[in-house]
């Protein structure tokens, strides 16, 4: 198999950079991690493809240049700018993506019920003051409040009823937002974990997780 | 945002609101975008799809014509509907304009392609 070049990226511009997330050693471990799993993912045959704030969206870009026009791709954000920006590096890249600003799944929330194959998410990960999460610019990029899990925490509960029954979740988190307590949270809703990528960048201990049923 | 998302959005997030479904649409800038076309991709889709809401999505867009108003019994092998039904989820582009919740009328603006979701607090 060929393999996927990372996506264009270069229509960003310096207030794009100065208001959304850019692309950095997370995304890339998790495009790796994509890279990794990608026979995994075609003998999945997903059909939706789902990522939670997508940011500049290279990464569900990147998902739908590895598998193709087989699937609806979805993402969102909770910054405006982000979900326009996602929309924007999907159409350079000449794939088909739809993009909206939602708080995570919200407003999809009935329909994905049972529905979403391949869902992702590279969180804001960083342990910050509990008040700074809550943003719609850039500090949403990365504050996760307590122990960096307050936004994660939000879609853990959602995972079990919107995975399809071979639906798959992929997660990027760092050592502190304690992997062991994730797993046991996971696993109360029938979901078991297999750690797919782990890279030390700068001070940040990066893991890419999987969990499905 | 094309119409096969329009059909998964419910405004049902806003408090007091128990459907919030289907989302109206004033449109102001409504695009027709050629698609690759994937049989197999609409086969698989087709049977998670509102018809109904299709229907009305692509009237208040102007694009109903031609629109079969009920799923074809046996779409999974009829190209004629899976290429309208490809045509109406995939290539008609909302743009700019506003989705409207059909029990508060409650508007979320689309623009450059994209739905805003968002609530206030007071509203969720
Ligand atoms: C670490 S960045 C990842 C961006 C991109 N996926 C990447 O890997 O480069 C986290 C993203 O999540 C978004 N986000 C934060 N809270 C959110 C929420 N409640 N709902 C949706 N998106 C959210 C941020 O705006 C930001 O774009």
């Amino acid at each position: 198999m060929a393999t996927i070049r990372t996506p264009n990226t270069s229509h960003l511009t310096s207030d794009d950079i100065e208001k959304i997330y850019e692309p950095a050693e997370d995304s890339f471990l998790l495009l790796d991690a994509l890279e990794k799993e990608r026979t995994f993912l075609k003998e999945l045959n997903p059909v939706v493809c789902v990522e939670v704030g997508s940011g500049s969206g290279i990464v569900i870009t990147y998902l739908a240049q590895l598998l193709g026009n087989c699937c609806l791709y979805l993402c969102t954000d909770i910054n405006p700018r982000a979900a326009e920006v996602s929309r924007k590096t999907a159409t350079i890249n000449k794939v088909q993506v739809e993009s909206a600003v939602s708080d995570l799944i919200c407003a999809f929330q009935d329909w994905l019920k049972n529905k979403v194959d391949v869902l992702i998410f590279n969180p804001p990960y960083v342990i910050t003051p509990p008040e700074e999460v809550g943003s719609y610019g850039i500090e949403a990029s990365w504050a996760g409040g307590e122990r960096g899990r307050q936004v994660m925490d939000r879609l853990f509960p959602l995972v079990p009823h919107i995975l399809s029954p071979l639906g798959v979740f992929y997660l990027v988190i760092i050592k502190e937002n304690d992997e062991a307590d994730i797993e046991r949270i996971m696993v109360s809703y029938g979901l078991r974990k297999i750690s797919i990528l782990s890279r030390r960048s700068g001070s940040e201990f990066l893991s890419v997780l999987r969990f499905n049923r | 945002m094309k119409l096969i998302t329009h059909n998964m959005l419910t405004s049902n997030i806003i408090k007091g609101v128990t459907k919030g479904y289907p989302l109206g649409i004033i449109p102001r800038k409504v695009e027709v975008k050629d698609v690759d076309y994937n049989p197999e991709f609409l086969a698989r889709m087709i049977p998670n799809m509102d018809w109904s809401a299709v229907c009305k999505a692509a009237k208040d867009v102007g694009h109903d014509e031609g629109l079969p108003k009920e799923i074809a019994p046996n779409f999974t092998e009829n190209d004629e509907f899976l290429k309208a039904a490809h045509h109406v989820l995939l290539e008609i582009d909302v743009v700019e304009g506003d989705l409207v919740c059909p029990e508060t009328g409650r508007k979320f603006p689309v623009s450059n392609g994209v739905p805003n979701m968002l609530l206030k607090e007071e509203e969720a």
